[in-house]
């Protein structure tokens, strides 16, 4: 055994409420001052899941637009301002913090055998600094929206647009800051908090990805913030930093802007990794294959992302020979990213799966995360981009891999530390059953979108020519399919939260600090310390799963 | 508006019924960057069934049953992880040196190519024949030639899109992108705006005419410009007053500028500059950060004198002029 | 280990109960402020990558920029820089060295006291000048004759100036505020020699502050012949 903590810290009976981080204050008070790194997670749940609602709410409307060639719904400048509204809101106040403010925050102190995170003030604060943000751009979509799309471009951005871009910039920098006190908090914390006896190499691999994110929250994010101030002071003087007839440069926006926003692609997608390592060993019950192989691919893609900026911009007029450097980077990067994929198929060999319902997100995710890592390889290399690029293949890509990828990731280890966050299990056959809608769900909205990027349909397009429409049809259909995939699991996770079947500490019989403490776990995580002997996923002495299933 | 004409022409029940899995392909490059992405499509095919059916071979053959012992199993094999380091870095290496070498060949414009000049503003795609004629959110070209677009914007980032040639770049407010292509079907094409560009971009959109030369020449010559692009610039120079310091018969105050296109010039910092598109465009526009070797830097910008359209005038004008009229100026 | 530290919220030792130890807490403090350094090297690397840039576009207008600049405020206030870092650095060493807390508020206003110098100088008589002489992009800036052709890079020079002196500004002003809070805390006789992680920390962040101003000063107002 691992630990010493698992036996004293189960209460004596079920019957008896036992005293947890959720019932150990009561009051709204006790949340908004919280400083519990779980109830933080929790907040920022809520605050991203509602943000989730509003990018939702702006895509379904697209979607239904585009069911007919000339725009079944709303005009061009309401479409222009529904899909920008959809980026901003699912890129920085969604997936950015998606997995890292959640499960990151309510999982890292106990992974690593911590009372708290290093600086838990601090962890309260960017949840404020979030919700600040959040509360700047809603103010900005209930008082007519912004219409730049979510990357910004001047000098359209700058000088062009009638828009509130202003407010929409700022209400990015402000949740900026909330992602780089976050990255600074779990970088310490893992540093310097962890329990006696966990050594790098014994750490989850999802504390690894997280440390990996957290080098990039830390090292991009600041830059966006820059450059969006930069944007902002454009805006209020019209100095002339990105108008070229003042002497300005349009193109160093767009390098400075993808040099966070390529790597904040790894923030999405790295999390997610580490999530699917452990669904993948704890539904095998396997040690993960090339522990140390899987753990430095992370970091390598936290390091070359920030060398490949400069293929979202190879059509843009940056040169030949930029280009040629940033597509041969470009493929570096996804060398560790296959490197991933391979060991956790690997890992599968000789397992005992079960197919629970994390475990069939997280084989969904190894499948989807595949094409959209694959079908990146046309946007890397050089002539295929030349068409591709900025169409509806580009669209569809980076959503295998940020939905696809880091959404099923997010749904599947919700799932997973479930029961560790609120005590009581999801309905299982529910929650397969929206596994599988989400997957279907997904494929027949992204999919067709390759074959429309291949055509040539361009991005951004409220209107489109007929030939295109059959296509849309089918991705239309999809979403409404993938719709009622993500509102089953909100209905049945929040029935749950009262009449969900009560399990205790560890009802997959899954390795891991976590499981050892009573679930939820106590306010200060652990009754005494926990001293760590084993390397991490040694399911050769895991407990039996509590809830046994085929 | 033209676009809706379109719409309207096109949208009929047959094509409700039709999925497109391929674009036409109506260029020189477009078979060939075909072929690239089917070879991409076929490594995609292959990994993501490759991992597919590994997945549900391990899923069915592996599966948990009850009272199963564990089984100690290597949880790690250099072989392995050097095999699937390498194997897919090798065909990147192929994808890359493929890619790259098409990119570098397709982006070169042939010296031979009919030069025909593109802005766009918003929300129109204005294109501009040396021989007069222009046109809007359409561009007829001849079949068979080597065709070279010279674009600029006049206000922000468009993108120049034919999905049929598999051609795109971005168009720039305050500098000149370039694409060249060789229509190799006649028909009519698609013409997109690809670079977010404000409310009406998805109506930033238009055709290309492919013709027979001979049906190009007849359509030239009905245009309804007679002037040439150099006449116009020929007229602007003189309206300007370009030539009392750059004419023919100029005391000599500024640089005589026949012959100058494609010639090196000397700067004061100390490089020296081939005359191109940009250099005389950034002459007429910033004058004051081209200072020329031998001349003294009194020259005035005409920024907001002159649009992009009549800067391109100027600049066909400069580069009708040949070498042997400078030995007459001088 | 110890089960006290499973008290909450802090105790007059300044210890949080989320770490083992003293020492630990003090090290995970540090090591938060670096981290937070690097954040802002990136911050304000980012500036000065577009600030490179556009010199390199238009070095002439950007020369004449330069000269809207006063030198000598610029130096005056490069020395005050210096000066309360010393000052600084003689507050934590007081600390450390088990000083009375007198000695520590007495190496602190000073500081302080420096900081608002500097701050003073700049807004009276450099951004209040400007504002007056029509050199302050967005408050009635005026293109002047000598500058010619180059006035819409010079109004870009001083957006640049007044951006970058006024994020130094705005890191000035929040160094203030945190050393009001540590005076705050010296005076209650929070610091010991074992305990004084608030005021290194910080210390680190003046530094830091400074050292951003000694390559804005260089960059902004010497690179002009």
């Amino acid at each position: 055994m691992s630990t010493t903590a698992t036996v004293e810290s189960l209460p004596n009976s079920s019957a008896e409420p036992q005293v947890n981080y959720l019932n150990a204050r009561y009051g709204v008070k006790s949340w908004l001052l919280t400083l519990d790194h779980k109830r933080i997670g929790l907040l920022y749940l809520c605050t991203i899941t509602f943000m989730f609602v509003v990018g939702g709410i702006a895509a379904t409307m697209m979607r239904l637009n585009l069911l007919e060639p000339q725009g079944a719904l709303v005009e061009p400048e309401t479409y222009n301002k529904l899909f920008s509204t959809h980026g901003i809101v699912m890129v920085f106040f969604f997936l950015v913090p998606s997995i890292p403010a959640t499960l990151g925050n309510f999982l890292i102190p106990l992974m690593i055998g911590a009372r708290d995170v290093a600086f838990p003030r601090l962890n309260l604060l960017s949840w404020y600094i979030f919700v600040t943000g959040c509360l700047v751009m809603l103010y900005v979509v209930c008082t007519g929206g912004v219409d730049t799309g979510w990357t910004f471009y001047p000098p359209y951005s700058s000088a062009y647009a009638h828009t509130d871009v202003f407010l929409a910039a700022m209400a990015i920098f402000i949740a900026g800051f909330s992602s780089i006190l976050t990255g600074m908090n779990f970088v310490v914390t893992i540093h310097k908090m962890r329990a006696p006896g966990m050594t790098w190499f014994r750490l989850p691999l999802f504390i690894w990805s997280l440390y990996a994110t957290s080098v990039i929250f830390v090292l991009g994010t600041p830059v966006i913030a820059i450059t969006l101030l930069l944007l902002g002071v454009e805006r209020l003087l019209h100095a002339g930093i990105f108008d070229p007839a003042l002497g300005g440069d349009p193109l160093l926006f767009q390098h400075m802007f993808w040099f966070y926003s390529h790597p904040a692609v790894y923030i999405m997608i790295l999390p997610s990794m580490g999530v699917i390592s452990e669904l993948i060993t704890a539904f095998s019950r396997k040690r993960i294959f090339g522990y140390s192989f899987v753990a430095f691919s992370s970091l390598a893609i936290a390091v070359i992302s920030f060398l490949v900026w400069g293929h979202h911009m190879f059509v843009s007029g940056q040169g030949v020979y930029a280009g040629l450097v940033f597509s041969v980077l470009s493929f570096l990067v996804a060398i560790p990213s296959a490197v991933k994929v391979f060991n956790w198929t690997a890992t599968l060999y000789k397992g005992s799966i079960s197919y629970e319902a994390p475990m069939l997100y997280a084989l969904g995710f190894i499948g989807l995360f595949t094409i959209g890592g694959l079908t990146g390889l046309f946007l890397a290399s050089l002539s295929t981009d030349v068409h591709l690029n900025g169409t509806y293949f580009v669209v569809a890509h980076f959503h295998y891999v940020m939905v696809g990828g880091a959404v099923m990731a997010f749904m599947g280890g919700i799932h997973f530390w479930w029961p560790k966050i609120t005590g009581r299990l999801y309905p299982d056959l529910w929650a397969r059953f929206a596994a599988l809608v989400i997957f279907v769900g997904f494929n027949l909205t992204f999919f067709p979108q390759f074959v429309l990027g291949y055509l040539g349909m361009p991005r951004r397009y409220a209107m489109y020519p007929a030939e295109f429409q059959a296509l849309n049809v089918l991705s239309s259909a999809g979403a409404s399919v993938l719709a009622v995939g993500y509102v089953i699991p909100l209905v049945y996770l929040i029935w749950s939260l009262k009449y969900g079947q009560v399990v205790g500490p560890n009802p997959f019989g899954a390795k891991g600090l976590e499981w050892t403490t009573q679930s939820p776990p106590l306010t200060e995580n652990y009754v005494k310390t926990p001293i760590v002997t084993e390397e991490a996923y040694a399911y050769e002495n895991a407990p039996e799963p509590e809830v046994a299933r085929v | 508006m033209m676009g809706l004409t379109h719409f309207a022409l096109n949208s009929t029940a047959a094509l409700w019924l039709q999925f497109p899995m391929q674009p036409p392909a109506a260029s020189s490059i477009a078979g060939s960057v075909d072929r690239l992405y089917y070879f991409l499509t076929g490594v995609t095919a292959f990994f993501t069934v490759l991992i597919f059916s590994i997945i549900f071979y391990f899923m069915i053959k592996y599966r948990r049953r009850p009272g199963k012992p564990y089984e100690p199993e290597t949880h790690t094999s250099l072989f392995l992880e050097l095999s699937w380091t390498i194997i897919p870095s090798l065909i990147c290496v192929v994808i890359f040196v493929w890619s790259s070498a098409l990119f570098v060949r397709n982006n070169r414009p042939p010296a031979n190519s009919r030069e025909i000049f593109v802005i766009g503003k918003q929300w129109m795609w204005h294109v501009q024949h040396p021989e007069g004629p222009r046109e809007i959110d359409a561009l007829h070209v001849p079949v068979g030639e080597n065709i070279k677009l010279t674009m600029t914007s006049q206000d922000v980032i468009h993108g120049f899109y034919i999905p049929a040639f598999r051609v795109k770049s971005d168009v720039l407010p305050g500098r000149y992108t370039s694409i060249w292509f060789k229509a190799d079907r006649i028909g009519v094409y698609h013409l997109f705006c690809s670079q977010y560009c404000g409310t009406n971009h998805s109506e930033m959109i238009g055709w290309v005419y492919v013709m027979s030369p001979t049906d190009y020449a007849a359509w030239l010559a009905e245009g309804e410009q007679s002037e040439s692009l150099a006449q116009q610039g020929a007229r602007l120079f003189t309206q300007l007053g370009c030539d009392s310091c750059h004419g023919a018969a100029a005391s000599g105050t500024g640089p005589s500028l026949a012959g100058i296109y494609g010639k090196p010039e000397k700067l004061a910092d100390g490089t020296t500059r081939v005359v191109d598109d940009s250099f005389l465009r950034q002459a007429i526009l910033t004058p004051s950060a081209l200072h020329v070797t031998g001349y003294p830097q009194i020259m005035p910008t005409f920024t907001g004198q002159v649009d992009e359209q009549q800067v391109l005038q100027l600049i066909a004008y400069v580069k009708s002029l040949d070498a042997p009229e400078r030995t007459n100026g001088q | 280990m110890s089960d006290a530290a499973l008290a909450h919220g802090d105790n007059p030792t300044g210890f949080a109960h989320q770490f083992e130890d003293l020492e630990q807490q003090h090290d995970a403090g540090r090591m938060g402020m670096w981290i937070f350094l690097a954040t802002e090297i990136l911050f304000f690397g980012g500036m000065f990558t577009a600030y490179t840039v556009y010199r390199s576009l238009h070095p002439q207008a950007f020369l004449l920029g330069s000269h809207i600049l006063e030198v000598k405020f610029g130096a005056i206030n490069t020395a005050v820089l210096i000066c309360s870092s010393f000052t600084m650095a003689m507050a934590i060493r007081s600390a450390q060295t088990g000083k009375r807390k007198g000695a520590i508020i007495g190496w602190l206003i000073p500081t302080m006291l420096l900081g608002a110098t500097f701050l003073f100088l700049k807004f009276r008589f450099e951004w209040y000048h400007d504002y007056i002489e029509h050199t302050m992009p967005g408050f009635g800036f005026h293109y002047k004759p000598e500058w010619g052709a180059h006035a819409p890079q010079v109004q870009m020079f001083m957006c640049f100036y007044f951006f970058m002196t006024g994020l130094h500004a705005l890191h000035m002003i929040v160094g203030i505020g945190i050393l009001l809070v540590l005076t705050c805390m010296a005076a209650r006789g929070r610091f010991t020699s074992q305990y004084y992680a608030p005021l290194e920390i910080s210390g680190l962040y003046w530094h830091f502050v400074d050292i951003v101003w000694i390559f804005l000063f260089p960059l902004l107002y010497l690179i002009r012949y």
